[in-house]
């Protein structure tokens, strides 16, 4: 069965394509300057210093601004055009991460990390197109929009304790834009499949049939985003063109295939970076492209420093050999063994701050099929051991004090050794300086101190104004929004170390406003911490430029440095959640003790005073009573008589006590009337 | 005689200031230790309205030019912010870091103690000369020798100022000996006939921590008919059996000119208050900013941080939908109170003061030590009336033992972990109920000792006749 329905799948599949590829050509010529909607599929692989393999997905759709389009879509995600034409969302980036980003051993600097690599959780930022009051509201509705589209829950960054306005320390500024994270969010394949659905083909074919979710989940990091740019629509009418660039990045560690794990003891194959290919990182191979995917690549990149480190060692074999390395042969080196032949070798353009550039290897998914799959491997022959290349600053962030009631969040910027290099253009300057932004978002049951804000340069401290340039903090307000600091550090360029220190008080909750597991602690979403003066891009000069990859248009923009900081778990103090009713009663009989007491220690008199007042009372009689004696003598149609004393009381008591029922009776009614 | 008397006055004054210098170098040895002991941060010190550090963040976020209100981290008087904010960051070198912050309140402590002791001979002679009017000074002298020792005044001064509680308030940078302070010195412009003080220290007091609204009840008694004295109607029997007593050595009518006189003046000082607020206020959003996050956190309890008195954890644990209920009814009991103690208290609106000044410091919602101090110390006004007071001795001990029992059980709860919230809660409890006690016994005290004055005014024409 089986057997019979794959050639004809295979053919349906050849047949529609053909069609699609005739229908894009014709309508490429029929309509010349309406463009059409696009996919374009690639996948990056990189090896990292550290045994392990980058795989880095890009799956961008394209939709034109037209007016033919209407509701329909040929490729685009119709879900996500609509999000976009309902909530008129500018730009917008969703990312699902589990795991940290390990900003030492992977590079900082590259375009890579510094914008794909994401805050553990769900990090969501948006920016309108709306005037500024109904930001909010869209906001809020978006979120939703997302959490129903994503399986996830977003909707918690509804309220409005949960995101943030930044103004100028989130790249993006703009005045609509809105953040928010959840740091806490566990993202799994219930986040991955509907991503994957927005994909033309799904993980059906392409690339991403490589996403099997066992491999994948295995991984040491695994971060999907959701990009999208909607160019703005000019007049009304047209739909405004959207560009959704998803990228998935997983860090994976090879398996061996023959249990070298064993070997690893062996000191000379310590050094030797572990061999893999797409079969064994994920257990598939590219068995042909994605049909409806104008272009699909795979990549993969040499870093810098590997390359620095392969020429060096090539060197060092072939001293003899007197002509210098061209990238065309580099390929070839005796260090590693690629499985396949690239089609193409580009080699990074002017990398500034950097001796060498680093390599990418092209692959062309069009010429694999299913009969010869792309598996393409990486084997290593000699050790090799390299550093990535990492942000100026080490960035990290850290917890002090102990205790339930106070703390202070530490955010330390650690120079690193790379840095001299690419420093040395400015370091001749004596008045050189090292911008760095910082973003922070606290949570209003941290109650920061902005006042206590220390900065330490050297384990110096330094006077505040001195360091930082320009400082923005929004307070948090109780239960309704967070804290906020966006601050502009100007630091020395021969900074060793940097510190900021800022105290905060616990908050105290309602019992309510805990969450199930309120013993585990609270969640401070990571700080940004970018470098305006870096920008991480990488400029590839491609010989084709007619069909220019967007991956690699994507590495060219030019970005400040980024990364983001742990994020830190802050346990808060506890009521006892089994106490409600007790406390309620035990308050309200201290409370009752104070009242009671202190009427009755009023209105107590003693024996002489009774007596006192009994004579007073035998004596002349208030007016009330009188009156209503009076009163009911006249009803009675008697002459009314001064009452005698001991009946007479007993008389007040019982007209006294005729008034109350009555007064009772009269409030009962009215209550009663004015209720119903 | 006399000779000896004033003599025996000198020296007493003498020592009275001996210990005052005594109690501002302790305070001094207190701030020059590290940190302030880290009393700043305690919770029994520092309430979210009188906290230091708060107050440092709002100057902080004004220099900053945005409002100190922005944020709930601030929640006082925006004139407090122009009048102490700099002296949060002011430093000298080589000495502790709020030296300057910390003489204000020693300051502030030494003249409310000052102002005690002034009021407290007040009283003194207005006690006196009911008692001479009502010839039962040779009865009383037999009982009351202490008196005659050290007066209520200065008893009242020192208490004040070597309470340990008014000691870790000011030494804590709290903001609460300068709210005491304003009340102290309404309490004493209707003492001694000062109508403009009396409006003024209502105002600033009423401004600062809204609960001294209440006192223009005992205020308006003090000014309408004179300080404490025995109930009228003792005179007047008096008055009808000796007509011989002349009118005019007490006044036994109510008289309305003063009264007015305050009500002028009030409106005038809280029309300037409001204005030097509006005035500070105004790129920031204004008074209605300014009353909602003061007088509106006040009432609200929105902070729930714990602190000595009951609410926070009440509040903490209360179920949503009974809060707003739950919030009327308690401020609602301060409120009840009033009526009551004001008709059954009018002859002793020091009295009524004092009383009502303990049950908004046990029943406000942040209740700190500071509060506690102040009505301690104006307790020493009522030596003599209330030197029979039932359960001082337990009272005395349970305050000592909470204020011991209270750190402890807060650092096992929140410092190590082992304890739990009920710790403290039961603490607070304990705490509450102490002063519950203490207030209603010195009310029935208050109510005996007018029993007994009567008894001895009645009773000694009847001994003369048999």
């Amino acid at each position: 069965m089986t057997l019979l329905q794959r050639p004809v799948l295979v053919l349906l599949l050849l047949v529609t394509h053909h069609l699609l590829q005739c229908w894009i050509a014709f309508g490429s010529v029929d309509e010349e300057g309406q463009k059409q909607e696009e996919f374009n599929e690639e996948l990056l692989l990189k090896p990292l210093p550290d045994r392990t393999v980058l795989a880095h997905f890009h799956f961008q759709s394209s939709a034109p601004p037209s007016t033919s389009n209407g509701r329909h879509h040929h490729l685009f995600p119709k879900a996500i055009s609509q999000l976009v034409q309902k909530f008129r969302v500018k730009e917008m980036e969703l990312s699902f991460t589990q795991g940290r980003w390990n900003y030492e051993r992977w590079g900082g600097f590259d375009p890579i990390a510094s914008s794909n690599a994401k805050p553990p959780g769900v990090e969501l930022w948006a920016v309108f197109d709306v005037p500024q009051h109904q930001v909010d509201a869209s906001w809020k509705n978006l979120t939703h929009a997302l959490s129903g589209l994503f399986c996830a829950s977003i909707n918690f960054l509804e309220s409005t304790s949960t995101y943030s306005a930044p103004e100028w320390s989130f790249p993006p500024s703009s005045g609509n834009l809105r953040y928010g994270t959840l740091p806490r969010e566990a993202v799994c394949t219930e986040n991955l499949t509907p991503w994957l659905k927005l994909l033309p083909c799904r993980d059906k074919a392409g690339l991403a049939v490589l996403l099997d979710r066992p491999s994948i989940y295995r991984g040491f990091y695994h971060s999907q985003r959701l990009h999208l740019t909607s160019t703005g629509s000019g007049s009304k009418g047209t739909d405004s063109g959207i560009i959704l660039n998803q990228a998935l990045t997983v860090v994976l560690q090879p398996i061996q295939p023959n249990g070298q794990r064993a070997s690893m003891d062996h000191a000379s194959e310590k050094h030797i970076q572990p061999s893999w290919s797409l079969s064994s990182i994920f257990g598939k191979q590219v068995r042909g492209r994605c049909v409806l995917a104008k272009s699909s690549k795979v990549y993969l990149q040499l870093d810098r420093g590997l390359v620095a480190e392969l020429k060096r060692i090539h060197k060092e074999n072939e001293k003899s050999v007197a002509n210098g390395l061209t990238s065309e042969n580099f390929w070839s080196y005796p260090s590693f063994e690629l499985s396949a032949n690239p089609d193409r070798i580009v080699v990074e353009e002017n990398s500034l701050h950097s001796k060498s550039s680093s390599i990418l290897y092209n692959f062309q998914v069009e010429k694999y099929s299913e009969s010869e799959p792309l598996d393409l491997g990486l084997t290593w022959k000699i050790p090799v051991v390299w550093l990535c290349q990492s942000a100026p600053l080490h960035s990290s962030r850290y917890l002090m004090g102990s205790g339930n009631e106070r703390g202070a969040i530490a955010i330390s910027l650690k120079s690193t050794q790379l840095r001299e290099g690419f420093m040395g253009a400015f370091a001749d300057n004596e008045r050189c300086e090292l911008r760095v932004d910082v973003f922070q978002v606290v949570p209003w049951y941290v109650k920061v101190y902005f006042h206590s804000l220390q900065v330490f340069i050297d384990q110096q401290p330094k006077a505040v104004s001195d360091v930082i340039e320009k400082i923005h903090v929004s307070p948090s307000k109780d239960k309704v929004s967070p804290g906020m600091m966006e601050m502009v550090l100007k630091l020395p360029c021969r900074v060793k170390s940097a510190a900021l220190t800022i105290e905060f008080d616990k908050g105290f909750l309602h019992i309510d406003e805990y969450p199930p597991d309120a013993n585990q602690g609270f969640d401070i979403p990571s700080a940004i911490i970018s470098f305006p003066n870096f920008h991480a891009s990488m400029f590839f000069l491609e010989d084709g430029s007619v069909n220019k990859s967007p991956l690699l248009s994507k590495f060219q923009e030019k970005s400040p440095v980024m990364s983001y900081t742990e994020v830190l778990l802050v346990p808060l103090t506890t009521p006892d959640f089994s106490m409600p009713y007790n406390v309620i009663t035990i308050t309200c009989t201290v409370f009752a003790l104070y009242f009671g007491s202190l009427l009755n220690v009023l209105r107590r008199r003693i024996a002489e005073e009774e007596r006192f007042l009994k004579d007073k009372a035998t004596k002349k009689t208030g007016q009330l009573p009188l009156l209503l004696s009076k009163l009911s003598a006249k009803l009675r149609g008697r002459p009314w008589e001064p009452p005698h004393s001991p009946p007479s009381s007993s008389f007040f008591i019982s007209s006294k006590l005729v008034f109350k029922v009555i007064l009772v009776a009269g409030l009962a009614v009215s209550w009663q009337y004015y209720f119903s | 005689m006399q000779k000896m008397g004033k003599q025996k006055n000198k020296t007493a004054s003498f020592s009275f200031w001996n210990w005052v210098i005594a109690s501002i170098i302790f305070r001094l040895i207190l701030i020059y230790f590290p940190k302030n002991l880290n009393l700043a941060s305690r919770p029994e010190v520092s309430t979210p309205l009188t906290s230091f550090r708060r107050l440092a963040e709002g100057y902080w976020l004004k220099q900053l030019s945005m409002s100190p209100y922005a944020g709930s981290m601030y929640h006082g008087s925006p004139l407090l912010l122009s009048l102490l904010g700099p002296l949060t960051v002011k430093r000298i070198e080589g000495q502790p870091n709020h030296l300057l912050y910390s003489l204000v309140s020693v300051i502030a402590d030494v003249v409310s103690a000052i102002l005690i002791r002034a009021t407290g001979k007040n009283l003194r002679l207005a006690y006196l000369r009911s008692l001479e009017s009502l010839d039962i000074v040779q009865q009383t002298k037999a009982s009351g020798e202490f008196f005659k020792i050290l007066s209520p005044g200065d008893a009242a001064a020192l208490i004040y100022l070597w309470n340990p509680f008014t000691i870790v308030a000011c030494v804590g940078l709290s903001t609460s000996p300068i709210e005491n302070m304003a009340v102290i010195l309404c309490l004493y412009g209707a003492c001694s006939r000062l109508v403009p003080l009396a409006a003024f220290g209502w105002v600033i007091a009423t401004h600062l921590s809204l609960y001294p609204a209440i006192l223009i009840i005992p205020v308006i008694f003090l000014l309408g008919c004179g300080p404490d004295a025995p109930p009228r109607k003792l005179f007047l029997q008096k008055n009808n059996k000796e007509e011989v007593l002349s009118k005019s050595k007490l006044r036994l009518g109510f008289s309305w000119r003063p009264i007015t006189h305050f009500a002028f003046w009030a409106l005038l000082w809280s029309a300037y208050v409001l204005v030097l607020c509006g005035i500070s206020l105004k790129q920031f959003g204004g008074l209605w900013e300014m009353f909602k996050s003061t007088y509106g956190f006040i009432l609200t309890v929105e902070d729930l941080s714990p602190n000595i008195g009951v609410l926070w954890y009440f509040f903490a644990e209360v179920f949503d939908f009974f809060r707003n209920f739950f919030l009327i009814v308690f401020h609602v009991n301060i409120l009840f109170m009033i009526m009551p103690l004001a008709i059954r208290l009018h002859h002793r609106p020091c009295f009524l003061a004092f009383v009502y000044i303990a049950i908004f410091s046990m029943l406000k919602s942040y209740p700190s030590v500071g509060d506690s101090a102040l009505y301690l110390g104006l307790l020493g006004w009522f030596v003599n009336e209330l030197a029979d007071i039932q359960f001082s001795f337990f009272l005395f001990c349970g305050y000592v033992g909470v204020s011991l029992l209270s750190p402890v059980m807060h650092t096992l709860w929140i410092w190590r972990g082992t304890g739990n919230a009920n710790f403290y809660f039961a603490t607070a409890m304990v705490y509450a109920c102490l002063q519950i006690i203490l207030v209603v016994e010195g009310v029935s005290a208050m109510l005996n000792h007018d029993r007994k004055l009567r008894n001895l005014a009645t009773s000694k024409p009847q001994d003369a006749k048999s």
